[in-house]
């Protein structure tokens, strides 16, 4: 008995220290989040309290004991208009103010960091410009919007950050993108939402973050010596991507130089703006992207590259202001232009040559 | 229909109605008029049903339009305009079954039932050469599936005719998804048939034994309702999957 | 029994009417291959009432593995089978036959003054073939189980299992066409079988939300049946329409899948509804208030349900303005909802209320039904639905709307119509406790999980942080009070086929034209088809008729 009430006791002692009704707010939008939450959580408690205040007081004061004859009502235009009115207007009051906060949520600021994470059975994979790698955390300084560009390698994932209020499923086969601004050094949680198989509730991670000082400390000491851009760079010379796209007045690609947010004319006639989604899109399925007056050339890296090996890819490209460089690299690497079926199978190449890219091209 | 009523057995004697007539209806009007209108719903929801396949198909026709048109090449249109003609013949066959039906022409209802059930036969026959065809050209997906005569439509004889421009092999492998969906929407459409193939076999059976030319026609009727909607699912099918360049 | 409005024959000279549709025939054949609806609404009840405990038995151990952070009763993938199978037990197998196919069953001809179905060959086959979906499921379990999630997202379920995945899938298809089947056999009888002078609006409620079911029923389930197809043939075959390495898109899964689960929890909640707006108008003793605002927002629910799937996908990166159409239109269903619950809530007022189990259930109903529908404005409010979705707050809310909503509608319905199926009353006492019991462990075992959302606990998780432990621990605490609380009814519903006092033809002084009639019922139901005089819950007309009887007697 006594040890029963022990274990009572520090139960409640550890529910009094730990009670919590909602998350820390860590981020801009989550009192944006939350102001919505509570007057939802408001509009409820009323409508809750008046259903029950009518039940009890109608219990109360028409029991059969006090009120032993019913009388028949057909019923009333008036309320039925008010209870239709009310509610709709007040649901129409949540769905506007909700949609506010899902544009922002899911609409990310020009000038915010972007940072690829990968998901696949069981781990998340945080990739950051400058080239430091993450698995199973993030790592981002306080106070500059961060945009997080997501893919699946396998199947849905959701990456979900309660202290932040934000969440968007890692899809396999498109990017999505959140955005967040943090507020509140400290560590949150990371969770996987969507259900993904055997180690779904093991597909967790930390949320670190960091003032800028830190953050810059933090990723002086990960760096991997080579930015994403640059791995994205090897691998674009490795898979003769430059035999094509090397921005030569005879060249039988596009050239690549800015091209990253510009109007495209595709042959189709249809124009596409160049974004990462588009980028990553037109190096799988080529055929459905080429660009107005090049000829359907260019052979697909379906299979060949893995999403990490397209996010470097992607990240280079974004980055490619002159062709110089990949003029460079091309007579460097002695590869000449002389057809596709080169450059396929450059893509086979072992991996090995290309330490940069370790394991992201596949054999 | 009144003039054929008879007293039937029934567990409470003392109604008088057909002995095609199920006791819990009231009359034979609420009955021929209960069973038609649960028939129609029952198309309703196999209308549904394939509405998710057509959904499908329009989406990924719009997304990879090419290898939808060049997939659809590897059709045979001789062969699919023949099944539709002899899948319209059996739904006439089988409306005339029904007018014989309602008309008492026991023989001529027998006749028009073993036509269609011919035609039905006929129809999965020309289907099966059709699946042999892409059988034997390695198109049925998920088993050994080609994409030759598409990245090389030059070494395919049977395309000649289209002058096909050789696909990209991304855009190529598309026509995989073209072929599933092909073998999906005209298996399930197949599928139908060999059930109402079935239950035509059953009716011969029955006819013949005179069982709806007593002026209880419910059962064919319906049946002939089914037997047009499957056809009215071929007369969509037949374009979106084989005509599919003609209409771009 | 002053203060109650039963009226039970004396029980000196009371017996059970010699003929009815149970003594009619007898041995196991007679009713395996019987046509009577209400025959058949008792095979429906008892296998989903075996269905629904085996789901609970999951539920249970689901709860006992949540009582510590750690993954420590079993594995995380058999959690991950437990859960799926307490999923697609509870959804297909109890939650959308439940009402439906055996009060709806047992009732709807009744109601209408027929002498059956529409169909009642096509009745016995949806029996058929939902015991051919259970026994697939059994199969599934006992070889090994499956664990997609009730979900069944692809591309998991398609290519990175290899559990029974067709199994279930291919027991989902047939369960499916039960329930096509019996919604089909609804709208028929709805249309064609009505007596004379039942017009559309003297229906009882009860029959407006099982058309509003039906109709989705019909219209969502073939979409089901032919996602399932594609997944299995995807799994099969290799190569399918949802497959993103070979140019498909997973998110088409989505659509199809959620076209129809979407509408099918309104095919679960809509014949509670009406199961409610018969209880509550029979234990105030006054017509429903605006019976034509309660009627109408039965079919409203039913026609915006259809158009509010994609609020399943809005952090799945759809396309805003898609997002605004549907979030809008998850607004606007839920006012319907509202305008039932002020209606019910209305009828109440000037009536004469008593207070008997099936009143104690409805009005358990009603509470519960109010959170789990306004915490449902939470999730359609697409800002709000980022962070709250995929989390404990979404399990909890379908569990106020199904569990607090539709399992407290169905046990108000048990009872309430149980004198008419069996002919005797269930024991009063036990039974309000057991309600009682119930409405507290559902409130300990749920309420906590909202909160539980709200701090991010995501759903489907073996394992968690254990900051999250008390609320857990208070869940699961609340889930064995639950437990007692739907044990109590099997055990006191049996022993009442026995001992219960003798029920007589209306001890509720109801007003439907099932209650005008034997209890329990001749299998023809009716000597002579009704005639219907006076509207839906004219309790005028009832006591009209009493009083006629009376001079009847008196004269005799």
């Amino acid at each position: 008995m006594n040890h029963i009430s022990q274990v009572l006791w520090q139960f409640l002692i550890k529910w009094l220290t730990n009670f919590q009704l909602y998350p820390p707010e860590a981020s801009k939008i989550a009192p944006q989040m939350d102001a919505l939450y509570f007057f939802m959580v408001l509009v409820s408690l009323i409508g809750l309290t008046i259903v029950i205040l009518l039940v009890v007081s109608f219990s109360i004061l028409y029991s059969k004991k006090r009120h032993p004859v019913a009388v028949q009502i057909e019923g009333s235009t008036l309320l039925e208009a008010t209870w239709t009115i009310i509610p709709l207007g007040l649901f129409l009051i949540m769905f506007v103010w909700g949609a506010l906060i899902y544009f922002r949520v899911y609409t990310p600021p020009a000038n915010a960091m972007n940072i690829y994470v990968v998901g696949k059975q069981w781990m998340w994979k945080a990739e950051h410009p400058g080239g430091q790698h993450e698995i199973n955390a993030l790592h981002i300084p306080v106070g500059r919007p961060v945009q997080l560009t997501l893919i699946s390698q396998d199947v849905f994932h959701s990456f979900s950050i309660p202290a932040f209020r934000v969440k968007r499923e890692a899809i396999p086969g498109r990017y999505t993108t959140v955005w967040f601004e943090a507020t509140t050094p400290g560590t949150y949680h990371l969770f996987c939402t969507q259900y993904c198989g055997t180690n779904h509730s093991a597909m967790i991670g930390d949320i670190v973050v960091m003032t800028p000082e830190d953050f810059k400390r933090w990723l002086a000491e990960s760096t991997s010596g080579m930015s994403l851009a640059q791995n994205g760079e090897r691998l674009f010379a490795s898979l003769s991507c430059n035999a094509c796209h090397n921005g030569r007045a005879d060249s039988r690609g596009p050239s690549l130089a800015n091209v990253y947010g510009s109007k495209l004319t595709l042959t189709s006639g249809q124009t596409a703006t160049a974004d990462e989604a588009y980028l990553r899109e037109s190096i799988l399925n080529p055929s459905d992207h080429v660009t107005q007056g090049f000829a359907p050339i260019m052979p697909t890296y379906q299979g060949q590259i893995s999403e990490d090996g397209v996010i470097a890819l992607v990240e280079y490209i974004k980055n490619l202001d002159s062709n110089y460089r990949v003029d460079q690299t091309l007579n460097t690497t002695g590869l000449l232009p002389e057809g596709e079926g080169r450059a396929a199978s450059a893509g086979t190449k072992p991996a090995g040559q290309t330490p940069a890219a370790k394991g992201t091209v596949k054999q | 229909m009144s003039d054929s009523t008879a007293i039937a057995q029934t567990p409470h004697g003392t109604h008088e109605h057909p002995p095609y007539q199920r006791h819990h209806f009231e009359s034979m009007d609420q009955q021929v008029d209960a069973t038609g209108f649960a028939m129609w719903l029952f198309l309703l929801t196999e209308i549904m049903f394939f509405g998710g396949l057509f959904t499908a198909y329009l989406i990924y026709r719009n997304w990879y339009f090419p290898a939808f048109v060049a997939g659809s090449h590897q059709l045979n249109i001789f062969w699919g305009s023949l099944n539709t003609l002899v899948l319209i013949s059996s739904s006439f066959t089988m409306a005339m079954g029904v007018w014989c039906a309602e008309m008492r022409k026991q023989g001529a209802l027998v006749l028009c039932l073993v036509l269609t059930f011919i035609l039905g036969i006929g129809f999965l026959g020309i289907k099966t050469i059709e699946y042999k065809e892409k059988f034997e050209k390695h198109h049925v997906p998920g088993l050994h599936f080609s994409v030759k005569s598409f990245v090389d439509p030059a070494s395919d004889p049977d395309i000649a005719q289209y002058h096909d421009k050789p696909l990209r092999l991304d855009m190529a492998r598309h026509t995989e998804l073209y072929f599933f969906l092909y073998f999906a929407m005209t298996g399930m459409h197949a599928l139908h048939m060999i059930i109402g193939i079935g239950i035509l076999g059953f009716m011969i059976f029955r006819a013949r034994a005179g069982a709806y030319t007593t002026g209880h026609i419910t059962f064919v009727e319906n049946f002939g309702l089914y037997w047009h909607f499957v056809d009215i699912i071929w007369i969509f099918l037949f374009p979106l999957l084989y005509l599919i360049s003609r209409h771009g | 029994m002053s203060s109650t409005i039963v009226s039970l024959p004396d029980q000196s000279t009371a017996r059970i009417p010699k003929t009815n549709f149970i003594t009619k025939e007898n041995g196991l054949l007679s009713w395996l291959l019987t046509s009577d609806h209400k025959r058949i609404a008792i095979l429906y009840l008892i296998s989903i009432t075996f269905f629904f405990f085996i789901g609970g038995a999951m539920a249970g151990l689901i709860r006992l593995e949540l009582l510590t952070p750690q993954s420590d009763l079993m594995a995380t993938d058999t959690y991950n089978k437990v859960f799926t199978m307490h999923g697609v037990i509870m959804i297909f197998l109890f939650l959308v036959p439940s009402v439906p196919a055996t009060l709806g069953n047992f009732l709807i001809p009744l109601m209408l003054g027929a002498k059956d179905l529409a169909l009642p060959k096509v009745n016995l086959l949806s029996w058929y073939l939902y015991v051919v979906g259970g026994i697939m499921v059994l199969y599934t379990m006992v070889s090994g189980g499956v664990d997609t999630g009730w979900t069944f997202t692809t591309p998991l379920s398609t290519h990175y299992l290899n559990t029974n995945v067709i199994s279930t899938g291919l027991a989902i298809f047939v369960a499916g066409f039960s329930s096509i089947f019996t919604g089909l056999n609804f709208i028929v009888t709805i249309h064609k079988m009505r007596a004379p002078g039942m017009t559309w609006f003297r229906m009882p409620l009860f029959v407006w939300a099982h058309y509003a079911a039906s109709i989705l029923m019909v219209l969502g389930t073939p979409v089901l049946a032919i996602a399932i197809v594609l997944v299995l043939l995807e799994r099969t075959v290799g190569i399918g329409v949802f497959d993103p390495t070979k140019g498909g898109d997973p998110l088409l899964f989505q659509h199809l899948f959620w076209f129809y689960s979407h509408p099918a929890v309104y095919i679960m909640i809509l014949p509670g509804m009406g199961v409610i707006s018969e209880v509550i108008s029979t234990f105030s003793r006054k017509r429903v208030f605006g019976y034509t605002a309660v009627a109408f927002s039965s079919v409203a629910i039913a026609v915006f349900g259809f158009f509010v799937w994609e609020h399943h996908m809005f952090i799945m990166g759809v396309s805003n303005y898609s997002m605004l159409v549907f979030s809008l239109l998850t607004m606007l269903v839920a006012v319907p909802s509202a305008i039932k619950i002020f209606n019910w809530t209305f009828t109440l007022y000037k009536g004469s209320i008593t207070f008997e189990t099936p009143m104690l259930y409805a009005f358990g109903f009603m509470g519960l039904f109010t959170i789990g529908g306004l915490t449902g404005v939470f999730l359609a409010s697409s800002g709000t639905d980022i962070h709250l979705t995929e989390t404990y707050f979404i399990v909890a809310h379908f569990h106020f709307v199904m569990v607090g909503g539709m399992l407290m509608a169905f046990l108000s319905g048990i009872h309430f119509w149980w004198p008419k199926i069996t002919g005797r009353m269930y024991p009063e006492k036990i039974s309000q406790l057991a309600a009682l019991i119930t409405f507290i462990g559902f409130n300990f075992t749920f309420f906590p999980q909202f909160i539980l959302g709200t701090l991010g606990m995501p759903r489907r998780y073996a394992a968690y942080p254990p900051e999250f432990q008390i609320l857990n621990v208070f869940s699961t605490a609340g889930a064995t009070i639950l437990g007692v609380g739907y044990l109590l009814p099997i055990l006191y519903l049996t022993w009442s086929l026995k001992y219960g006092e003798i029920a007589g033809n209306n001890p509720w002084q109801a007003t439907g034209l099932e209650w005008q009639i034997q209890s329990p019922p001749l299998t023809e139901n009716f000597i002579e088809i009704p005639i219907m005089d006076h509207d839906a819950y004219d309790y005028e007309w009832l006591e009209r008729q009493n009083q006629k009887e009376k001079e009847v007697t008196s004269v005799g």
